[in-house]
């Protein structure tokens, strides 16, 4: 999010300096201490303890549970398949929304509303969804059920609006005198797309492809219920460290967590410095 | 200024060829992973009327499940509420060291597995976590437990209202509260009175975007429930426990009222969307 | 003739924009398209480009008919009221793109642009984002990427609408000192007359989607086709039921056969010029004097005086029509 500017000219200093003034700041201090209150104990702290019980027993200890066999498995599995879902994402997301947005026809306005529903829908209902269709009992004969397609489905079905939801205000927004100037000066329409739309879109694009990735590796539900959870062939890694709670390992369970909670944050970082550095040339 | 035509501003161009195969590719991806799927679990959940579904989810275990769910979730909803309208009012209106670091703090929930946020919740407040024998000494009880279930439902649907109503209040400006402020008015009296009313389109939208996702957690809710049927088995506990029993009929059942949940709350979420862009 | 608009019409939903226009745009003018908003000058600015397509009517670009042709190959520059750079290019690279498109060598691309960049002033700028240059520096690079492909034709659409009155001026007067030494067709579309008058060598007055009169800057001034245009382009005041000119108009105290008697209402010295505002038969008029004039005259408000068309044009008044620049001081 863009934050209003940091300027004094958000508070008049006059004002701040008179009894209401006064007050006003008190109630600033009081709400930021409330915030950052109910953050610490719900967030800040729950996972600084995450990061904490995987190096409690020294971080060789967490290491080693992260590479066991078991675990490492899981982890390239999920790490591998969630890329090759962001990347798809990557294509598929934009091309939706751009056909949401310059193209027209007849139930389009239903598209456009149910396209978030993998937002809303609970994880397990996505998981039986899926399972309807495309598990044992399926009218069409496609089953994936224990299969590692099973894995890429839900992924691709819970990060579906992803990318299209952070392409499709920038579409929305991109002067369409641009392309117009670029075919005034001769381009085709398939070089317009890519030398002046595409280049445009591609801040979005990626914001869009890393919070998808992100949450491909932390997806549990769906693919829980859809993979069978088979150790080595269909566990990701979410279901392992469920396993590992379960089983009181939980300093195994925490270290495989600290992993992915180190990947999606660096995955965001790493994007968000590409948007900035792209954001500089407006 | 006059709009042109054409898929590409230009006329003659946007080729059908082109336009038509973006369509077919869009459209035929969406109605495989989307629409096929979710048409058929409502055709199997109605499949034999209105009857089973009726009886499934009047089940005792059913009818507590969508109690606990409830009760979680509005309690989730009403502390993330009250969370967001501050931290939203603090990020816009107010500076203070920090500011940055707290817009990205808010945001961290999105990129946390809900088994995650079960694990750090459970090592903070169970029995031997960071503040166990404290809780345990109080007589309280948090982890299997509505109260931890309430933590982990706040958690994944932390940053929902906040980003609702921040860029709202960004919008609008603080012109309007300072003039109240020249006439009088005390902080409270001005939010109550100018910013409340000009903030509650977004903010009835980021309570619904809320309760849509306190409604449908799984994950996080897995971990930290006792699993205790009747107590702390919310729907969508409800859902995974009758699979697991092979009751395919509550299992679904319940499935749809989630579903319709979610897609009613889309569809609200959409028009006060509107509605409160168009007032801005 | 470089352009030849024939029969062209176009309608947004329900707005008529275009209503049967023909126009000609000679080869090497410059010509402005004036006209208030919804006129429809914009419209067919695009039209020409081939931007936008008509309902009826043709096209023809240096004798060839480019009715059916997309803009790619109509060999039309357009230059942007908003300037539509490409932000994620330098101002080089902005430059630079029709000739790329063309694929044109590194080397002759190098000299062309370089060559551009010297015209517009902006040498120092080529390696800048447009997101980096003030209003008036992108409108002169979106005029030297228009360029850098020799269009036939130069098509500029309210091109310093966006810009501040001063750089306005300034733009203004380089873009006509530009046209001196191209020779290049251009058309300009403007809203605002004093633009029109100052730059162009034709000016076609467009209203309501119709062309209401073409003709040199001059010409439609002195001699107006109907009393819109002549409010439209300069002051104007009922003199009984004619539209006149505030400055065409002489007081006297004597009266005589063609002197409309008035009583004054206000005096108004503005500088080297007097404005007295009057009525006359329950209608207000006012005249534009100079102070000379005013000197034999006792004006205050009450005294008699007779007023005489003196010289210039007069138009007859369309009945109940309120023109636009009738009075407000």
């Amino acid at each position: 999010m863009s934050l209003p500017p940091n300027n004094s000219a958000v508070v008049t200093p006059a004002w701040w300096r008179t009894r209401a003034g006064q007050n006003s700041r008190r109630g600033t201090g009081l709400g930021l201490g409330l915030v950052t209150l109910y953050l610490s104990f719900l967030v800040l702290i729950p996972l600084g303890a995450v990061i904490w019980k995987s190096q409690s027993q020294g971080w060789s200890e967490g290491w080693r549970q992260v590479t066991s066999p078991q675990a490492w498995a899981a982890l390239k599995l999920t790490l591998t398949i969630s890329v090759g879902v962001a990347a798809f994402n990557l294509v598929m997301g934009t091309i939706i929304a751009w056909v949401l947005v310059r193209d027209d026809f007849p139930g389009k306005g239903a598209i456009e509303l149910f396209i978030d529903l993998p937002f809303a829908l609970p994880t397990i209902v996505a998981g039986v969804v899926l399972l309807s269709l495309y598990g044992p009992r399926s009218p069409v004969h496609y089953n994936i059920a224990f299969t590692r397609t099973a894995i890429t489905v839900a992924m691709l079905f819970v990060t579906l609006p992803f990318v299209v939801r952070t392409v499709q205000p920038v579409l929305i927004e991109l002067d369409r005198d641009m392309e117009a100037a670029a075919a005034s000066l001769g381009a085709s329409p398939f070089l317009i797309a890519r030398r002046i739309i595409l280049p445009n879109l591609v801040p979005a694009m990626l914001t869009g492809t890393g919070l998808a990735f992100a949450r491909a590796i932390g997806e549990f539900g769906s693919i829980s219920l859809l993979s069978g959870n088979l150790p080595f062939h269909t566990e990701v890694s979410a279901v392992n460290i469920y396993n590992q709670i379960q089983s009181d390992n939980t300093v195994g369970a925490a270290a495989q967590s600290t992993v992915l909670l180190v990947i999606a944050f660096v995955v965001l970082f790493v994007l968000d410095r590409l948007k900035r550095w792209g954001g500089r040339r407006g | 200024m006059a709009e042109s035509n054409g898929v590409i501003a230009v006329r003659g161009s946007g080729r059908p060829v082109g336009r038509y195969g973006l369509r077919f590719v869009a459209l035929g991806y969406l109605l495989v992973l989307l629409a096929a799927p979710v048409a058929m679990v409502f055709y199997r959940a109605f499949r034999h009327g209105l009857g089973p579904i009726w009886s499934s989810l009047t089940t005792s275990e059913a009818r507590s499940a969508i109690e606990v769910t409830l009760i979680v979730a509005v309690s989730a909803v009403v502390l993330n509420t009250l969370f967001g309208v501050g931290a939203a009012l603090l990020l816009v209106r107010r500076q203070f060291p920090g500011r940055h670091l707290l817009d990205v703090l808010v945001d961290i929930p999105q990129a946390v597995s809900p088994i995650v946020v079960g694990l750090a919740l459970i090592l903070v407040y169970g029995k031997f976590g960071f503040f166990g024998s404290w809780i345990e000494r109080n007589g309280l009880k948090i982890i299997f437990s509505l109260p931890g279930m309430v933590l982990a439902t706040a958690f994944v649907s932390l940053p929902l209202v906040v980003r609702s109503v921040a860029p709202v209040l960004a919008e609008i400006g603080d012109e309007q509260e300072q003039a109240a402020r020249t006439l009088g008015a005390s902080s409270w009296q001005t939010f109550r009175r100018i910013t409340f009313p000009s903030i509650r389109d977004a903010l009835a939208y980021g309570v619904v975007l809320s309760l849509a996702r306190s409604l449908g957690e799984y994950g996080a809710v897995t971990v930290v429930s006792g699993h205790v049927v009747g107590k702390t088995v919310t729907l969508t506990l409800f859902i995974d426990e009758r699979l697991q029993n092979f009751d395919q009929t509550a299992a679904y059942s319940a499935a749809v009222l989630l579903a319709i949940i979610a897609m009613g709350s889309l569809l609200i979420s959409r028009r006060l969307r509107t509605r409160s862009r168009s007032r801005a | 003739m470089s352009i030849s608009v024939r029969n062209v019409s176009k309608t947004f939903a329900q707005f008529k924009a275009l209503d049967n226009v023909s126009v000609d745009i000679p080869t090497g003018s410059l010509t402005a398209l004036l006209g208030p908003s919804g006129s429809g000058k914009s419209t067919l600015l695009r039209v020409i480009a081939g931007l936008d397509t008509a309902d009826e009517g043709t096209v023809s670009i240096e004798d060839r008919d480019a009715t059916h042709l997309p803009p790619q190959r109509r060999g039309v520059g357009f230059v942007f009221q908003h300037y539509a750079p490409f932000k994620h290019m330098t101002v080089y690279d902005n430059i630079a793109f029709g000739l790329t498109v063309r694929k044109a060598s590194k080397a002759e691309t190098k000299a062309k642009v370089t060559e551009l960049l010297e015209l517009v002033h902006l040498e120092k700028f080529q390696t800048r984002y447009p997101a980096q240059l003030s209003g008036g520096q992108r409108q002169r690079m979106a005029l030297a990427r228009a360029l850098a492909v020799e269009p036939r034709v130069l098509l500029l659409d309210e091109p310093f609408g966006a810009l501040d009155a001063q750089v306005r001026k300034e733009l203004r007067t380089w873009l006509r000192r530009l046209h001196d030494e191209m020779h290049v067709t251009t058309v300009i579309v403007t809203h605002d007359q004093e633009e029109a008058m100052e730059v162009a060598d034709e000016v076609v007055v467009l209203q309501d989607g119709r062309v209401q009169q073409v003709g040199a800057p001059a010409e439609v001034y002195e001699h107006p086709a109907n009393d819109w245009v002549m409010s439209f382009l300069g002051p104007v005041t009922h003199f009984g039921d004619l539209l006149v000119r505030p400055h065409d108009l002489d007081l006297a105290h004597e009266p005589s056969d063609d002197a409309l008697p008035a009583t004054v209402v206000r005096v108004t010295r503005l500088g080297f010029q007097t404005r007295v505002d009057m009525e006359s038969k329950g209608a207000p008029i006012y005249a534009q004097l100079a102070r000379e004039a005013t000197g034999r005259l006792t004006l205050e408000p009450g005294a008699q005086v007779h007023v005489r068309h003196v010289r210039g044009e007069s138009v007859p008044a369309r009945v109940g029509a309120t023109p636009i620049a009738d009075d407000v001081l």
